[in-house]
Order: C-alpha cells, then sequence, then structure tokens
C-alpha cells in the first residue's frame, strides 16, 4: 500500500533497536513532560478527595486533610440521585455500538483493502465525508424521527447513532490492518473453499488482532464520550454518565471538589482501559507492522 | 396548498420514508414512560432542586405511590432541551422546571396544562399565599394559571458587614448605584487582597444581562419603547452599560468577564470581594452552616438611579406539559413541591437556610426563618416592590424587569451579553457593542410593529 | 453521495444471450463489493436521511417558539446565514481552532513520541502519564480547565504562582486571566493538551515500525541523525501523521463541548458548531439553524476534498493491490 509496507516486505519483519545506552537527559525531559501533561489530571485526583473549602484556594492547598466527601456526594448523598443507571447505560451504549462497529466495518474493510472493489477511494472518501455533517445539525432530525417512531429515550437509538459516528473511522483504519494480511494465506483459504465469514474469522481477524483491537478501543473512547446526542436523544431511563455528569455539577454552590469526583468517576472506565490496552494500541496503531 | 399545510406535508414524507426505509419504527419500544404511578420530571440542576429530588423518594412517592424520575441539567442545557421537548409535545416529560420568562409564551403555544383547578384550586393549596407578583407573571393572557413558584428572588447588594464596619463604611437600606460605586472604590483602596465587587460578566442573557438589565432600568433606559422601537444604543442604555462595565474593570472581581453566579458565589465565600450584586436566593447559600462568611453579611436594595426600586423578579416554577397522559399525578407533584408541607419539611430535614423560599408569605412570618435567613426583610421588600409590568421609567410593550418577556429576547440578549463581556474584557467599546446589538434588536423590534 | 453511485452502480448489461463469461464477472464484482454493502446501508441511512430532513427544514420559516407562524421560506434562511457577520466570524474561528491544535498536537506528539522512543529509566510508566489526558472524558476535562486550572481566582496556575511567589516573600504575585485576555488560546491549549497523547501515541506506533535495515544501512554509510530522520524517519512516518492529522481535524472541527464550556462562545470565540447550536437552542430558529448547517455541510466537503485529495497520499492512489 505505500513505500513503508513495501520496505518491509522486503525486510523481516523486525523491531528497530532503540539508540543503545540510556540517556539520563532524554529521561528528565521526558519526566518534565510527563509531569507537566498529567499535572491537571492528578490535580483532578487529589482535589476530588479535598472539602469544598479546601479545594479553591490561592495558593492551592495541595496537603489539606483527604475526605471521601465528593465521592459521597457523587454516589447520592447530594441529590439521592444514583449515578448507575447512567454509569451502567454508557457502558451499553460504548460497548454494543463498539461490537456492531467491529462486526459493519471488518467485512467492508475486507471489501477495500484485501480485494479492492473499484473507486475504493471514493468510496473511503464518502464514508469519511459523512463525518463532516455537523452532529449539531443532525440532532433536530435525530430527534424528530425518533419522536415519531417512539424511539426516544430509547438506548439502543444512541448504539445505533454511535455506530453510524464511529464506523467511518474504523472502516478507514481497519482498511490499514487489513492491508497486511498476506494474500498468500488468503489464496490458500480460498482454494479450501473458505466463505467470507470463515475468511474474516479465522485467517483475517487473528492476524489483525492488534489492530482491531486499537479500532475498537478507540471506538469505545469516542462512544463513552459522546454528550451532545445523549442530550438530546436520552432522557430519564437511558441518560449517559456525560450527560449525569453535567446535571450533577450545579452551577449555584460550591462544586469544585464535586465536580473532580465526579470526572474521576466518569473517566475512570476510560482510563482503566486506555491504561490496559495501550501496548495493544501501540501495537495496532502502527498498521499491523509490529507483530 | 397553505404554507403550513406544505411543510407538514414535507416533513411527514420525509420522516415517513426514514421510518420506512430503517424498518425499525415501533420495533425499539417507546419511551419508558414508566408504570402508571410514575412520573418523569425535568428540571435545572440548582441546589433547591437536588434537596427535591433527595426528598422525593422518602416521602412523596411513599405518601402517594406515585414514582418521580428526575432529568437535571444545567441551566442553558435544560431550557434547550424544555423547549424541545415541550415544543414537540412528545409527554415524554409530565412536569418541567420553567421560569417566569417562559411560562407566558409556552401557554401562549398551548403547550402547558391549565393549574387553576388541579393545583390552585387544592383546599391545603393556599394560593392566596403565594405572592401576588408570581401568580399575576404565571397567569396567561386567557387567564388560566400556567405556572406554581417552587422558589423565588429579587435581587439584593450583597455585603461585607465586618469590613465595612471595619473602615467605618456604611451601606444605606436603599443605595444608589453612584454610592455603591464609590464603596467598591474604597473597599478596594482598604483591603488590599479584596475587590470592591462583584458582578456577573459572563455571556448570557441570563447571565450578564440579568443584573446589567436591572441596571439599564434604573439608568432609564429599555431594550424597546412602547411602540417597538429598539432603544440598545439610546443614551441611557449606553450609560447604564458603561457605568457597569467600569465599575467592574475598576473595582470588580478577578476574571469578570467569564464571571456568573457561581464564580461571584465562590468570590463571596472566598473573601476574594466585598460586596455582590445578584440574586437575593445567593443569601441561603451564603448563609448555610458550612459556608465562612455566614453571619458576616449585610443585605440591602438593589442599587437604584432614575427609579425607586432596582429588583428584579424571578421564578423558578412547575409547569405540566399539556400532553402529559399523567396530569393528575403530575399535578399531585407539583402541589406537593410547592407547598407549605415541603417547606416544612426541608426545614426539619435540611434547616430552615434551606428552604426554597420567596414565593409564599408565610414562610417569612417564620421566626425561625428569619432567624435562619438574615435576608428574609430584604428580599420580601424586593419582591413586594418589583413590578415586572412597569420596571423603568417608561411604558413598555412587553413585560418582564431583568428581561424583556419575548421569546426573541433569549437570542437578542446572548448576542449583546457576547459583545458586552468584550466590553468587560478590553476587547471592544460600549458604543460598538450596543450599535451592533440596536441592528439586531431593531430587526425583532419590525415582526413586532407589523 | 454521487461517489458512491458511479461506485456501486452495476456494469451495464445487455442481457443478450451468450453473457455466460459477463454473468460470472458480475458475480465476482458483487461477491466483492457485498461485504461493503452493510456498512454502507447503514451509514447512508443513518447520516443522509437526517441530513435530507436538515436540507428539507433549512428551506422553511420555523421557529420553535412560534409553532403558528411556519412556513415555506425560499432561500431566505440562506441569505440570514450568508449576510450573518458572526457566522462569518465563525468560519474563520473554526479553520484558526482546527488547524492550530492539530497542528500543534502533531508537532508536540512527535517530540514526545522521539524521547519516548528512546530508552531512559521509567518509560513505560512516563508513556501511561502522558496518555491520561486523551482518556479524560472532554466536558469533565472542559469543566476541570475552565475551574480547577485556568480559573483566575483559585485555578491551579495563579495558585502555582502565588505559591511561588509566596516562598520569595512577595505579596504581589504576577495572576493571568488566560480565559479573558486569551479566550482562545485557551481553548486550543486545552484541546492541544487532550490531543496530543493521541498524536503521540500513533506517531510512537509509527516509529516503532521504521525499518531497521535501511536505518542501518544509512548509519553505515555515515548518514548523521538528522539525515535519518529527515530521510528515513519522516517519510516513513507521512501515513502516520495523515492518520492524526485527519482524525484530529475530523473531531475538533465539530467540537463543541470546550467552547460551550469554556468560553460559552464569547469573546469572539464561537465556531461553527457553536454557533449552529446556538441559532438551534437559544433562538430556536430551525430553519436558518438547518440552512447554515447544510452551509456547513457543503463548506466542510469541499474543503475536505480538495485537502483530501491534493495533501492525503492515501486518496491519491488507486488500488495498488
Amino acid at each position: 500500500m505505500s513505500v513503508a509496507t513495501k520496505q518491509l516486505r522486503l525486510s523481516p519483519k523486525r523491531r528497530l533497536k532503540n539508540s543503545g545506552r540510556r540517556n539520563p537527559l532524554v529521561g528528565l525531559i521526558a519526566w518534565i513532560t510527563a509531569l507537566l501533561f498529567v499535572s491537571p489530571v492528578l490535580w483532578m485526583m487529589i482535589t476530588s478527595f479535598h472539602s469544598e473549602a479546601d479545594a479553591a484556594t490561592n495558593p492551592p492547598s495541595f496537603f489539606a486533610p483527604l475526605t471521601l466527601d465528593a465521592y459521597a456526594q457523587f454516589f447520592g448523598a447530594a441529590s439521592g440521585a444514583n449515578p448507575w443507571p447512567p454509569l451502567i447505560n454508557s457502558a451499553m451504549a460504548s460497548v454494543f455500538s463498539t461490537i456492531l462497529v467491529l462486526l459493519l466495518a471488518m467485512p467492508a474493510a475486507y471489501a477495500l483493502s484485501i480485494k479492492p472493489i473499484k473507486k475504493w477511494t471514493d468510496v473511503l472518501f464518502f464514508l469519511l465525508s459523512t463525518k463532516m455533517l455537523p452532529i449539531v445539525a443532525a440532532a433536530l432530525p435525530l430527534y424528530i424521527f425518533a419522536n415519531f417512531s417512539g424511539m426516544l429515550d430509547n438506548i439502543w437509538f444512541l448504539i445505533i447513532m454511535y455506530t453510524s459516528m464511529n464506523l467511518p473511522i474504523a472502516v478507514w483504519m481497519m482498511r490499514s490492518f487489513l492491508a497486511e494480511v498476506p494474500v498468500e494465506m488468503l489464496e490458500a483459504a480460498q482454494l479450501d473453499g473458505a466463505g467470507l465469514i470463515r475468511t474474516l474469522s479465522q485467517v483475517v481477524a487473528p492476524v489483525a488482532t492488534p489492530g482491531i483491537a486499537a479500532t475498537g478501543l478507540i471506538c469505545f473512547i469516542f462512544s463513552w464520550n459522546e454528550l451532545l446526542l445523549a442530550r438530546v436523544l436520552t432522557g430519564v431511563v437511558s441518560g449517559t454518565a456525560p450527560v449525569f455528569l453535567t446535571g450533577f455539577v450545579s452551577s449555584q454552590g460550591l462544586f469544585l471538589a464535586q465536580l473532580c469526583a465526579a470526572s474521576v468517576v466518569v473517566s475512570l472506565p476510560v482510563l482503566i482501559a486506555g491504561f490496559a490496552a495501550q501496548d495493544k494500541l501501540v501495537q495496532g496503531l502502527s498498521l499491523g507492522a509490529v507483530k | 396548498m397553505q404554507p403550513k399545510t406544505r411543510f407538514t406535508a414535507v416533513a411527514a414524507s420525509v420522516i415517513t420514508l426514514s421510518v420506512s426505509l430503517t424498518g425499525c419504527a415501533g420495533a425499539g419500544g417507546g419511551p419508558a414512560q414508566g408504570g402508571k404511578d410514575s412520573i418523569n420530571v425535568l428540571m435545572v440542576n440548582n441546589p433547591q432542586m437536588l434537596d427535591l429530588q433527595k426528598l422525593t423518594a422518602e416521602h412523596f412517592t411513599k405518601e402517594t405511590g406515585i414514582t418521580v424520575n428526575f432529568t437535571v441539567m444545567p441551566e442553558n442545557d435544560v431550557r434547550a432541551k424544555i423547549t424541545q421537548e415541550f415544543s414537540w409535545q412528545s409527554g415524554q416529560y409530565d412536569v418541567a422546571s420553567l421560569s417566569n420568562y417562559e411560562i407566558p409564551f409556552f401557554a401562549e403555544n398551548g403547550w402547558l396544562a391549565p393549574l387553576d383547578e388541579s393545583v390552585a384550586g387544592r383546599a391545603d393549596f393556599d394560593q392566596d399565599d403565594i405572592l401576588p407578583a408570581y401568580t399575576e407573571s404565571l397567569t396567561g393572557t386567557d387567564g388560566h394559571l400556567y405556572g406554581e413558584p417552587f422558589y423565588g428572588e429579587s435581587s439584593l447588594t450583597i455585603y461585607r458587614k465586618d469590613l465595612f464596619e471595619k473602615h467605618g463604611l456604611k451601606m444605606p437600606d436603599n443605595p444608589t448605584w453612584d454610592e455603591v460605586a464609590e464603596l467598591a472604590e474604597k473597599i478596594d483602596e482598604g483591603e488590599p487582597d479584596m475587590k470592591g465587587i462583584c458582578l456577573r460578566g459572563q455571556p448570557g442573557w441570563g447571565q450578564v444581562f440579568s443584573p446589567l438589565t436591572s441596571v439599564v432600568n434604573t439608568f432609564g433606559g429599555t431594550w424597546f419603547d412602547k411602540d417597538w422601537n429598539a432603544q440598545v444604543n439610546s443614551p441611557e442604555f449606553t450609560q447604564a452599560v458603561t457605568f457597569y462595565t467600569d465599575l467592574l474593570r475598576e473595582h470588580g472581581e478577578a476574571g469578570a468577564a467569564q464571571a456568573g453566579f457561581a464564580e461571584c458565589l465562590n468570590n463571596m465565600v472566598q473573601s476574594n470581594t466585598a460586596m455582590w450584586y445578584d440574586a437575593s436566593s445567593a443569601g441561603s447559600i451564603l448563609e448555610a452552616d458550612d459556608s465562612p462568611v455566614k453571619g458576616k453579611l449585610g443585605y440591602a436594595q438593589a442599587p437604584v438611579k432614575e427609579t425607586e426600586h432596582a429588583g428584579w423578579l424571578w421564578t423558578w416554577s412547575w409547569g405540566v406539559q399539556a400532553a402529559s397522559e399523567k396530569q393528575d399525578a403530575a399535578s399531585e407533584f407539583v402541589a406537593w413541591a410547592s407547598s407549605k408541607e415541603y417547606e416544612n419539611l426541608v426545614a426539619d430535614e435540611l434547616g430552615w437556610a434551606s428552604v426554597p423560599a420567596g414565593k409564599r408569605s408565610s414562610t417569612y412570618e417564620q421566626p425561625e426563618y428569619q432567624k435562619a435567613a438574615p435576608f428574609f426583610d430584604a428580599e420580601r421588600e424586593a419582591i413586594l416592590n418589583a413590578d415586572p409590568k412597569n420596571p423603568g421609567v417608561q411604558e413598555r410593550p412587553y413585560v418582564g424587569i431583568q428581561f424583556a418577556g419575548i421569546p426573541e429576547f433569549a437570542d437578542l440578549g446572548t448576542f449583546v451579553s457576547e459583545d458586552v463581556s468584550a466590553v468587560i474584557a478590553g476587547k471592544t467599546s460600549v458604543e460598538k457593542a450596543l450599535d451592533k446589538g440596536q441592528k439586531r434588536a431593531e430587526r425583532i423590534a419590525a415582526t413586532y410593529r407589523d | 453521495m454521487s461517489y458512491v453511485s458511479t461506485a456501486m452502480k452495476p456494469k451495464p448489461t445487455l442481457g443478450g444471450p451468450g453473457t455466460d463469461q459477463r454473468k460470472k464477472s458480475r458475480a465476482a464484482a458483487w461477491a466483492r463489493r457485498a461485504p461493503l454493502l452493510p456498512a454502507l446501508i447503514f451509514v447512508i441511512i443513518t447520516t443522509q436521511l437526517p441530513f435530507a430532513v436538515t436540507l428539507v427544514i433549512s428551506f422553511f420559516n420555523w421557529n420553535s417558539l412560534r409553532p403558528n407562524d411556519r412556513g415555506f421560506a425560499g432561500l431566505s434562511n440562506y441569505i440570514q446565514v450568508f449576510a450573518d457577520p458572526g457566522l462569518r466570524h465563525a468560519v474563520w474561528v473554526t479553520i484558526l481552532l482546527t488547524a492550530s491544535v492539530v497542528l500543534i498536537s502533531l508537532v508536540t506528539g512527535l517530540l514526545i513520541a522521539l524521547l519516548l522512543n528512546q530508552k531512559f529509566f521509567g518509560r513505560g510508566l512516563v508513556r501511561t502519564l502522558l496518555i491520561a489526558p486523551f482518556l479524560v472524558v472532554p466536558v469533565a476535562a472542559a469543566l476541570i480547565w475552565k475551574h480547577a486550572i485556568l480559573n483566575p481566582v483559585y485555578g491551579l496556575i495563579n495558585g502555582i504562582l502565588t505559591g511561588i511567589w509566596e516562598l520569595f516573600g512577595s505579596q504581589n504575585p504576577p495572576q493571568m486571566d488566560l480565559l479573558t485576555d486569551q479566550p482562545l488560546a485557551a481553548i486550543i491549549a486545552s484541546l492541544v493538551w487532550q490531543w496530543t497523547p493521541f498524536m503521540m501515541l500513533i506517531l510512537l506506533a509509527g516509529l516503532q515500525s521504521r525499518p531497521a535495515d535501511a536505518i542501518e544501512a544509512a548509519q553505515m554509510d555515515g548518514a548523521n541523525a538528522w539525515h535519518v530522520f529527515r530521510y528515513i524517519t519522516l517519510p516513513h512516518l507521512r501515513q502516520y501523521l495523515e492518520l492524526g492529522g485527519l482524525l484530529g481535524a475530523i473531531y475538533i472541527v465539530q467540537n463543541f463541548d470546550a467552547v460551550f464550556t469554556l468560553t460559552s462562545g464569547g469573546l469572539g470565540t464561537s465556531n461553527l458548531p457553536y454557533a449552529v447550536y446556538k441559532t438551534f437552542y437559544i433562538a430556536n430558529e430551525y430553519g436558518v439553524a438547518s440552512a447554515a448547517g447544510v452551509v456547513t455541510v457543503a463548506g466542510s466537503l469541499i474543503v475536505a476534498t480538495f485537502a483530501l485529495r491534493t495533501v492525503f497520499s492515501i486518496f491519491k492512489k488507486e488500488a495498488a493491490r
């Protein structure tokens, strides 16, 4: 597909040795950068364990006494609202839409990369162009449709919309991953008389696993984060965690510690998934070149 | 074909097309309407509402068997959502928190169910106890009542008694804006760590323009004159905005261009500012048990210039959607949430300072409330003096003190507020900002003149 | 959509006798296309139908607060959109915001990726810390930036400045108010903070898949580090830079949460999505808002067509396999 791939074809797939010795200066710069980038996250976590009075001071009270108050508030003490249903809704919306995306994107990416149909760049371009539609402008038609079809406040409608939101990106990413599957393997499968589903599940999927995992994780994150459609299309039953978060943070009253606690809880699933899968992500994003 | 019918026809055909194409109409099940004895409430996430959310299950549901599902959102989001839900009459929400700004034109559009009999008519509700200014504001042009207040407020000048004493300053009970500006300057000089006054500067018709419109009124300005001529760049309006932004730039809080109610509240609690002109309901948070400034505050009337009073009138109220299929349960809930009984319940459970007050005259008579809410007298006086029909020096074609009660005002106010905020940030001039606003206002005014 | 129709159109057949060969190739062509169809149809239904409705609404005079004044408006909504200086400014803000966030986070991401490609103590932990910003829910991140970091009174930045100055006995620390003085820069900063880790991950993956022997050969030929970077690493990273740039641009063009939360569109920071939102949900002018949405789509498509097809190598080449 590109220069890089062709070069790789020639060379045995081998990881480039990192430039030998450890360099203390590089380490120092990297550590300073990392701390700079993570400091807002750390500050969010520290503040979430402070009382409201200690949260908003100047200079900041780094070592103020720790308390779980803000978390207790989030888990119901503040308003009696239970954050679990929104968290579960978010999990459902993200997981199911991601599964749907992968199921639809795999064959599509296969058609576009392994045995490219004619004008595949046009199809790819069309798919990406759908991402140019501003979601803000689509929200009203979607609301009208949901209202008339009885799909308002239905998590499955949100799942369908999230699938549609992530599908173009997924097809686009997976196309590059699948292009790395050796043609010989596919021909061998064809000789064995394997159909599309068997080829995909038994030949393509195992080879492209890191790529599929990376795509899945990114779709999961984007679905989990979505706020605008969730706010317009959900109601009392299917509200998602970001909607709950913005509703929980009252604009009248002292709220900094509660805001931080709520942000930590709502971000936690993504943080955990991201940290756990970061190696897969790097591997997958390297377009299948590293195994 | 009439334009309207054609519109409906086109819209309907497009929708039918989408339904038939996706083929999933009705397959996914309808919106969760809950059981027969369950209602859905959409409301703003102010602390008073969160208390209500906390107390409902244990008390209202226990007594009546009606389950209440709440959706809470920040003010801007909830407005957008309520307008959408109610304009489609989808019936998804039975009750919503609406203000005296929206209720008149929501009622006009037929989106609300009248509450005269279902709530006001209840023997134990005592509608006469509700302050008359609210009943009037929440009544539609057809004479029916369309909202019941949950809590109400006017605007007050809040100041630090302890600091005023320390510097030998005195806040009059009915200050003028010139006096307030002078006091702000003195405090600014006397307290190096503090700013003189906190005022909202954040864009939004409900943010900077709540206090600012009340300043415009008392400076002799108005958004529109009685013949529907836009008055946004009139000398009085300009003078008011110049005064407000100058005061903020000289003696106002840090980050004024982005400060709203929440930021100012924090500035008061953290002792960053010595005065604050804003909603009287701030008092209940400032006087809460965990507030570091509790007991240190004094409350005076809204500052004036040309008029006698300048306090605004605002109430978060309950409106019942006309399309709701659970009118009985919905009105039962409204009657409970706006009742004296609920106020007493909050007093027992959370203390008198947390009571959603400012709507019933009987609340102001409670000795415990008077003790917990030192601002009660100033607030009552301000609400009783508020006149939404005639808040300025001239006749007006609209109702409303800190807003112009027409649907277009939200857009107009927000549009002008962005430039006012830029003035506070020092990025544009008052004249430029208001000339731009005048054009937009004139376009709206023209549609009313015809 | 025209692309699809050309791509999906079956080959013209005359249906005459003796078309066995042709039938076979037709069947084969369909077998090739079939796996693509579910995804394609799904996307067409879920994105083009709402767009069609938006298109229809854009020709109507429809304010949701005035349900009785609805009617056909012809092109007047479009005239209003093009005459609105606020929307024109929003176009400019959108371009500025997108371009600067994508470029800055790509460059920063590349620098960090180059650092992380070296060996040093605690590299794994540093990478973990660095990706954290990308994993914070965007609306939470925007709220935290506004209230906990940039707030001029109790935000972390001014707090640290005060702390440092107090350490040296000064009572007059400098205090910044980025949200007022440089509001667009504040939005850009918060978005760069969120997107740099993502770019870094993509580029790190690219760096780690560099062909080892080409570099070793170059090094043996006496190429210095800069030459290796310029002539081997950078060309190799091209498609990774494209991937990052495109994904970033797609999401930042649509950004709404950061603008809405940090500045409420004030001080000249209103971008297109926020301007459309405001027209929809504050002014309740459904017709005008839909027209603005349609214009946005048309504009993005024109830009995308030129940008994607000239800049991005992937769209320049037809299938290589």
